[in-house]
């Protein structure tokens, strides 16, 4: 925010003077530029007071705007078409200026280029619906126009423009009524002047803004890569500048203005210049170069473009010949040279590019056979990329061919540990095509950077999937004990009732829920002490509480789960707490429990994004009440713990006064 | 060793003044911090942070702003509205000058990169808004001229590197001034706003003006925030904390600077690549300090150490551990709470103990017991301690010193202007006292006062460097002699000590000499401590040196005294330990066990021998002002624990304590 910031000038215009073109600064000769009742020109510089005072010209023609880059002089641009330098106008102000557009054509924008450095001007006008561009190049005095043709989309109005200029283009880009930025490129060399050329638009982003928000729209380009646009993103959120990357069609970042804008964006020395609210707010904006990495929001390497093309697999644990640019030359090549050695020393066909041949074309018996062999030997230097290129392989093929489907093999490479799920997306994908609860469950075990979309896919099949298919599959139980037998040593005495201490909740709405639930004891006796799913499930389940996560992804994907699944997957749930809540210690027994930490978030998130469903459902009813007791029992203990914490303050204070002797003592001291 | 009674004395009711300024000299790496009380002190901070100098304070006179110029003077100024300069050498205030501004806020000295200043200039800002310029002449301070006149009172003040311009923080704005022609060329506004709730005033705390123009500004919003004084722009905005931003110092090379907070958390902030070897950098917020319980009202910045002091009253020392070379004791964290001089002294024939504050003296008498007990023991008191006396001063001056005779019957205590003697007479329990009048001019103000054992003479160190020794006898006295300084030094002397028989008095200077002064024939020996005859265990020590540990200390010792009855031991203290040296058992080397809190249970005599070495050391009591022997087997240590000095400050800004 700038609104605090003190102006360095400010001057004024007389009463009933109208500014009817932005001021710019002549860099040349540090002025600044103004023109007021469409024909009066103003020129002034710091030193000056009173904008009265200073240097006036009338012209004899409307002015639509003045331009002015650094290391040229201005530019005045006629709202006929005509362009004149600066001096040369002021040599003869009254000099008579030409019309070059038609009638009802009307300049919409325009922008002052250096290309080589020569100035180009280019301005577009509009006549009924239709737009045209003009270039005027200053060294050879051409001016070219072209038609803009819209496309498929005839009707929309454009908005804004900006450009951006490269050796033979300049990119015209446009935002249209329908929320669009198109892309028109327009050759700085024409080809031929003197025809009248036409020129398509092609869609480059979609939908970045509303179609329907009439104001408060404006676009701007930062460098051949990045736009920045102002609106709002929807119809109904706040307005935002959003800058996003055109190379990689993603949104770089954005920032919502809740203050409103007017649809002005000026790009200026690495800063962003709107309008918001009643204040200028500058946002320092810088482009970094545009990588995909950087796209997608990773960090970009120190590495030069195009010096090699990595492969596809790297081997982390062998130097490789790109990257790694610590070792010295002559280091180097001493590797370099003892690898050719130990390359000319090997077999010629390795047994990894056997494997890979193997995979393309034999049957599934025998790839198992040749993958056993390959993880057998497992101490090549190239293991990780073998491992990597193989299930590529195997997934390929399983693609092209559907009765193909390796399911040995691909358990086995993935208990490697060195696959992961962005090295190989299409992995998961076959499973859940082919409801492999048993891969799925390995993979959710040994993949680190499984997305939320899968996780909930998983969790998807994992609920509706037939207790007799489940029956068939082999999935590890290591993470369920078998509850119904479980060693009650460490139970807790229950209590109906927690005696309050001081504390004492309000008797609340859910006592005649109590009462309710009361009538049938047997009921959740029975409830609470069977497991609601099999264990076979229980297992899978218990591989998707393990499973990392972020809630904002996960959440959008969970209302997608069928509302008796979610409920089936609560009641697991409550039943794991209440399990939990029987151990003194809050853990499940067994050798890789799901903690009680786990439990409760997903309870949280599965109320978070289902509630309005699950509260419609009579069955589910129950359930939420116990739920609802569950988080009260736990308000409770916290209050509990709050207290406790304030009794032990107390009882250190105590303390410390018991070690506090008082102000004066004789005491006895032998030193050794 | 063997047992020891301890009277162990928690009732010294002392609590130190809050710390409002400090100024780091880089030149003889020495700091000088003011106390709210306006009491001036000096550390030298490479002799282990030693207090070695100490102006006492006075009531209206409130330090707001103290700096080093020229190398070696040290300025001040206050709400008094007087710049007062000390004079280092004999331990006083050289003179004071009244600048006619109101009350003072800040005081900056130009800086020594300044090529366009012939001399060096003092400017001071004051309640009315104007910025006066002074010149230092070496003997005084002239005024030179003002600046624009600021509609509200200046608190803050910054020397561009060059010396040609200033910033000054002021109320919700900082002004910044051409020293040349005294005009402000810019005015920024300070953002009143304080998280989204507008304050009714932005004070500018601190201004620091680097070399690139940039002027950085902490106020009471919690900002730190950069500008362009070129502009007058924002730059950059930090909001740091919930509290006023009380303050802020930048280190010499302008690549870290550190602010503290009313919170008491001191952030340090370091000029950083914005990349790994980019050229381009910015100021990041590195590291955040939290020594405090209080406001932190002043920072410095040394070259190897941010410093740091408030209202809690600490002078918190943290090396940057990045700057520190070696990994000794120098890279350890200091918090410096009680002062080096004495404010105790004791009668050991009467068992009373002299505690002084800034304007009273209390006289207490320790209690007694005839139980016995084993170590660790608390025996029950068969007679509790009793406060006999509270002895207030008249006037606005702090008390220098004090001293009260072995025999119990003088007590001695003196003032910058005066010099105080009572006569106590003890019948049963009743006390009278008497004062001693008519004193003779020259016993006007007393940097040390010391009595002999036999409390028959009176040796005091006045502050022109001048010894004098009075006989005192009933209820008058006489002056026997004054030793007078050697000619051409007017040094201070702090220190005295006298030998048992009272033929020898021993005083050390402020520059480490010690002269050595024999009473009866009145003749000087003087022994610098380079060619000192030491003593044969002085020798040995020094050829085998200390033990490891023993050099590891961080902590000044601030008391020795000897075993009335066997001169083989030496009682020494800090504030966190003390420790008996006995000379005749062997020195302990780096093998043996220097500290052992647990006494030897079923170790046979002979291992129990071989182990034993000179050394002697408790850490049970602490912080420790003052212990003495006060017979064979008895001590008196006078504890002040940290916790009964926080009771009694001002409650710090409530923080939470949980995210709720």
């Amino acid at each position: 925010m700038v609104s605090d910031q003190k102006p360095l000038g400010s001057w004024s215009v007389k009463q009933g003077q109208i500014i009817t073109c932005p001021a710019v600064c002549n860099f040349q000769t540090r002025e600044y530029i103004v023109v007021h009742d469409n024909k009066v020109l103003r020129i002034w510089n710091n030193e000056d007071v009173n904008l009265d005072k200073v240097f006036k010209a009338t012209l004899s023609a409307e002015v639509y705007r003045i331009l002015s880059v650094q290391g040229t002089e201005p530019l005045v641009l006629f709202k006929e078409g005509a362009v004149r330098g600066l001096e040369a106008l002021l040599a003869d102000p009254q000099q008579k200026i030409e019309t070059v557009i038609s009638d009802e054509e009307v300049i919409k924008w325009t922008k002052f280029f250096i290309v080589f450095r020569h100035p180009v001007l280019i301005f577009i006008t509009e006549k009924h619906g239709n737009y045209f561009a003009y270039v005027q190049m200053f060294n050879s005095r051409i001016l070219t126009k072209y038609t803009l043709l819209l496309g498929q989309d005839e009707n929309s109005v454009i908005e804004s423009f900006t450009a951006s200029v490269d050796r033979k283009f300049i990119s015209l880009m446009s935002l249209s009524s329908d929320g669009c930025i198109y892309e028109t490129l327009i050759p700085i060399r024409p080809t031929d002047p003197e025809k009248n050329q036409t020129l398509v638009r092609s869609l480059l982003l979609k939908a970045v803004v509303s179609g329907n928000t009439r104001n408060g729209v404006a676009l701007t380009a930062l460098d051949q890569d990045h736009i920045a646009v102002l609106g709002s993103p929807q119809a109904a959120s706040k307005e935002c500048l959003s800058v996003w990357n055109i190379k990689f069609q993603t949104l770089q970042t954005s920032k919502e203005l809740p203050q409103g804008t007017s649809g002005q964006l000026w790009y200026y020395g690495e800063n962003l210049f709107m309008l918001h609210g009643k204040s200028l707010t500058v946002i320092p904006y810088k482009c970094e170069v545009s990588s995909l990495a950087g796209a997608l929001g990773k960090l970009k390497h120190g590495q030069d473009p195009g010096t090699h093309v990595m492969p596809r697999f790297v081997n982390w644990e062998t130097p490789q010949g790109c990257g790694l640019g610590f070792q010295n030359s002559e280091q180097s090549r001493r590797i370099l040279r003892r690898r050719k050695i130990e390359v000319s020393l090997q077999p010629e066909v390795p047994p990894s590019k056997q494997l890979l041949s193997t995979i393309m074309e034999d049957s599934e018996k025998h790839i198992e056979v040749e993958v056993r062999k390959f993880l057998a030997l497992k101490q090549t230097p190239d293991f990780h990329t073998v491992i990597g290129d193989t299930v590529t392989g195997l997934l390929e093929r399983c693609k092209a061919e559907p009765s193909f489907y390796p399911r040995n093999c691909l358990m086995q490479l993935i208990q490697t540990h060195v696959l992961s799920y962005s090295l190989c997306p299409d992995l998961m994908e076959i499973a859940l095509i082919k409801k492999d609860v048993q891969l799925l469950q390995l993979c959710l075990q040994q993949f680190p950077d499984i997305p939320e979309s899968v996780t909930c896919a998983c969790l998807k099949i994992f609920l509706s999937i037939g207790d007799d298919s489940l029956q068939e599959t082999d999935v590890s139980m290591e993470s369920v004990f078998d509850y119904s037998n479980s060693v009650h040593d460490e139970k807790m005495e229950e209590q109906t009732e927690i005696l309050q201490n001081g504390f004492s909740p309000e008797e609340d709405k859910c006592s005649n829920c109590d009462q309710e639930l009361n009538k049938k004891p047997q009921d959740e006796t029975k409830e609470s002490t069977s497991c609601p799913v099999v264990p076979k499930r229980a297992a899978l389940l218990n591989a998707i509480l393990h499973s990392a996560y972020s809630e904002t992804f996960l959440l959008p994907h969970l209302k997608d789960i069928p509302a008796q699944h979610i409920t089936l997957f609560l009641k697991y749930l409550y039943f794991l707490y209440l399990k939990c809540s029987e151990n003194a210690t809050m853990t499940l027994p067994g050798i890789h429990p799901p903690t009680l930490n786990q439990i409760m978030d997903w309870i949280c998130l599965l109320l978070d994004a289902n509630f309005t469903v699950v509260v419609m459902m009579p069955e589910a009813k129950r359930l939420l009440i116990n739920l609802y007791k569950l988080v009260k029992s736990q308000i409770s203990v916290y209050s509990e713990l709050n207290k406790i914490e304030v009794s032990f303050r107390e009882l250190q204070k105590l303390n410390q006064e018991k070690n506090n002797r008082g102000l004066y003592s004789i005491e006895v001291l032998e030193l050794f | 060793m063997g047992e020891f009674k301890v009277h162990r004395v928690r009732f010294f009711n002392y609590v130190p003044s809050g710390i409002r300024c400090v100024a780091y000299n880089n030149q003889s790496n020495r700091l000088a911090v003011s106390r709210t009380d306006g009491t001036v002190e000096v550390y030298n901070l490479s002799a282990n942070y030693f207090q070695e100098k100490f102006f006492p304070g006075h009531e209206s006179r409130a330090t707001e702003a103290l700096c080093w110029a020229e190398g070696q003077r040290l300025f001040s100024a206050g709400l008094n509205g007087e710049i007062m300069e000390y004079d280092l050498q004999a331990l006083n205030i050289k003179y004071a000058v009244d600048v006619f501004g109101g009350p003072i806020w800040s005081m900056a000295v130009s800086p020594s990169g300044s090529q366009l200043l012939v001399s060096k200039q003092l400017l001071v800002g004051c309640e009315d808004g104007s910025v006066k310029l002074f010149q230092i002449t070496p003997d005084k301070i002239q005024f030179e001229r003002n600046f624009d006149r600021q509609k509200s009172r200046i608190l803050s003040l910054s020397w561009h590197p060059s010396g040609t311009h200033v910033a000054a923080g002021s109320i919700d704005y900082i002004s910044v001034f051409d020293v040349k022609s005294g005009s402000a060329i810019h005015k920024m506004i300070v953002d009143r706003q304080h998280m989204g709730v507008s304050k009714r005033k932005c004070i500018v705390w601190g201004v620091a003006f680097l070399s690139d123009g940039t002027v950085i500004s902490v106020d009471s919003a919690g900002k730190v925030q950069f500008w362009d004084s070129a502009t007058g722009t924002l730059v950059k905005s930090h909001l740091i904390a919930n509290a006023d931003v009380q303050s802020i110092a930048v280190a010499e090379q302008e690549d870290s600077f550190v602010v503290g907070t009313a919170e008491g958390t001191v952030f340090h902030f370091q000029l950083v690549p914005v990349t790994s070897n980019s050229s381009e950098k910015q100021w990041v917020r590195t590291k955040p300090f939290q020594h405090h319980t209080h406001d932190v009202r002043t920072v410095a910045h040394s070259p190897t150490a941010l410093i740091s002091g408030g209202t809690d009253t600490h002078l918190v020392i943290r090396p940057l551990m990045e700057k520190v070379e070696v990994k000794n004791y120098d890279a350890a964290l200091r918090k410096i709470t009680f002062p080096h001089r004495r404010l105790i002294s004791c009668s050991k024939k009467r068992q009373l103990l002299l505690f002084q504050f800034a304007h009273h003296l209390e006289l207490w008498r320790l209690g007694s017991t005839v139980a016995t007990g084993k170590n660790g023991d608390t025996l029950p008191l068969s007679k509790n301690a009793d406060h006999l006396l509270h002895l207030k001063t008249k006037g606005p001056e702090n008390i220098i010193c004090s001293c009260i005779s072995l025999c119990g019957s003088w007590i001695a205590y003196s003032t910058v202007s005066r010099f105080f003697l009572y006569r106590l007479n003890y019948e049963h329990d009743n006390i009278s006292l008497k004062r001693v009048s008519k004193m003779p001019p020259f016993l006007r103000c007393a940097l040390q006062i010391l009595f002999s054992e036999d409390s028959t003479k009176l040796f005091v160190a006045s502050n022109q460097g001048a010894l004098h020794i009075v006989q005192l006898s009933g209820g008058s006295f006489k002056h026997l002699h004054a030793f007078q300084p050697q000619s051409g030094t007017v040094e201070a002397m702090c220190l005295l000590a006298v030998s048992s028989d009272g033929n020898w008095l021993a005083a050390s200077g402020t520059s480490a000499g010690v002269h050595v002064y024999n009473v009866k024939q009145l003749k000087v020996f003087e022994y610098s401590i380079p060619d000192k005859q030491y003593t044969d265990w002085s020798r040995t020590v020094q050829k085998q040196g200390f033990h490891h540990l023993w050099l590891q200390r961080d902590t000044p010792i601030t008391h020795i005294s000897f075993h009335p009855k066997r001169p083989m031991h030496i009682l020494l203290h800090d504030a966190y330990m003390f420790c008996i040296i006995d000379k005749s058992l062997p020195l302990p080397n780096d093998k043996t066990l220097l500290y052992n809190p647990f006494p030897p249970t079923n170790e046979s005599d002979v291992v129990r021998r071989r182990t034993a070495h000179a050394f002697k050391i408790s850490k049970i009591y602490k912080p420790l002002l003052f212990m003495d022997l006060l017979d064979e087997r008895t001590l008196v240590a006078v504890e002040r624990p940290l916790d009964d000095i926080i009771a009694q400050l001002p409650p710090p800004i409530k923080k939470k304590k949980f995210g709720t």
